[in-house]
């Protein structure tokens, strides 16, 4: 979309609200996964997660390798390109601080919002041109509220446990979750629009990451 | 040329797809009902329906209206005589009046979508709807209004 100046009108400048609210960004990851099924080792080792079509750890290899992809991927699902909208609320998240979004928005049933608040009714297809404007995806939504895959608060552990839950991740299969890495909403992350920052590692990088966690047992780090 | 279809009518206009949805309504169209706030989807002050959402027609690229049904605040009725329009009148909502049309398309969603909404739903739903003049309590009230005449009057 161009710059377009006001419209023709004598109140045009009326309402400068936009510059003092910060509109950045929620992009939703919906990073969900296989089963679980802990296949728990000893207490004090990582604890290798299996069910569905997840491969168990075969060798300490596996897991050591495992639990260290998962650190990075946890470093980009707690990034706020992908936390915010994986609120522990109902509300999104916004802005790097991952603040509650301006407004406050519902999740509403689906994710998409609520009554004159959904999502697409101010999230485009594609990112809006400017500063604290819209980002955008056709898919713009929070994850349902039957399947919140809450990220806020949750320690590498948890996360990793219930990435892999299917009561918890939609009941994917481990081909889903593999593939899951490249969801419409996932690569948004990568593209934030103007002012937001990116996540903390490409999206090749972290692709790879998620494949060798999954891959290698699905390993959920220590607590 | 696009062709849109505002308030019924068919329109066909020749302006850029990248142009926002509401420079086509007022500078285009004339239909100068929805008003222009921040142009950034923070206010809701151009709120129109499109598909009976209400989406921010300040962000809103005119190509995603194209082949689809947009409603105005000049179209919500065709006497003007929306259960919400009429609380406004009712209990004299407005006061400058500038946020009053997206205030109405917005609450307009919520009555067809919550029959006999509570506070919290009135809340939720026109969060998005900023009022300078601080005019929220009466613009729930109206919503209240609305929701209670539109039920005797078997819509709800």
């Amino acid at each position: 979309m161009k710059s377009h100046p006001a419209p023709n009108t004598r109140t045009s400048s009326l309402l400068k609200i936009g510059t003092g609210l910060s509109f950045l960004i929620f992009i939703t990851t919906a990073v969900t996964t296989v089963s679980s099924g802990e296949n728990a080792t000893a207490a004090d080792r990582e604890t290798p997660l299996r069910a569905g079509g997840a491969r168990p750890a075969r060798t300490a290899q596996d897991s050591t390798e495992s639990a260290q992809a998962f650190s990075k991927v946890y470093k980009v699902l707690m990034s706020p390109r992908c936390l915010n909208c994986h609120p522990s609320g109902n509300v999104p998240l916004q802005g790097d601080d991952s603040h509650l979004h301006t407004m406050l928005p519902q999740r509403g049933v689906d994710g998409k919002g609520v009554y004159a608040m959904k999502c697409g009714n101010c999230h485009q297809a594609t990112n809006t041109p400017g500063r604290h404007t819209p980002p955008g995806n056709p898919e713009w939504h929070l994850p349902p509220a039957n399947m919140k895959m809450v990220f806020q608060g949750r320690t590498p552990n948890q996360l990793a446990k219930q990435l892999v839950d299917p009561k918890q991740n939609g009941r994917k299969s481990m081909k889903e979750l593999l593939a899951h890495a490249d969801d419409t909403l996932v690569l948004a992350g990568w593209h934030p629009g103007e002012g937001r920052t990116l996540p903390p590692m490409s999206h090749a990088e972290f692709k790879k990451a998620w494949t060798t966690w999954l891959e290698k047992g699905a390993v959920a780090p220590k607590p | 040329m696009l062709n849109l279809t505002i308030n019924k009518k068919a329109y066909q206009v020749d302006v850029d797809p990248e142009t926002p949805l509401l420079w086509v309504l007022r500078d285009t169209l004339g239909l100068v009902g929805t008003k222009y706030g921040c142009g950034v989807a923070q206010c809701g002050a151009c709120t129109v329906h499109l598909n009976g959402e209400a989406v921010r027609s300040c962000v809103t690229k005119v190509s995603r209206a194209v082949g689809q049904k947009v409603v105005t605040i000049e179209g919500l009725a065709e006497k003007a005589d929306h259960p919400v329009q009429k609380a406004w009148l009712e209990l004299d909502v407005a006061q400058c009046g500038y946020c009053q049309s997206g205030q109405i398309m917005s609450a307009a969603v919520l009555l067809r979508e919550n029959k006999n909404p509570t506070d919290a739903d009135i809340d939720a739903a026109m969060a998005g709807n900023i009022c300078r003049c601080g005019t929220y309590l009466r613009i729930r009230e109206a919503i209240r209004l609305a929701a209670t005449s539109q039920r005797k009057a078997g819509n709800g």
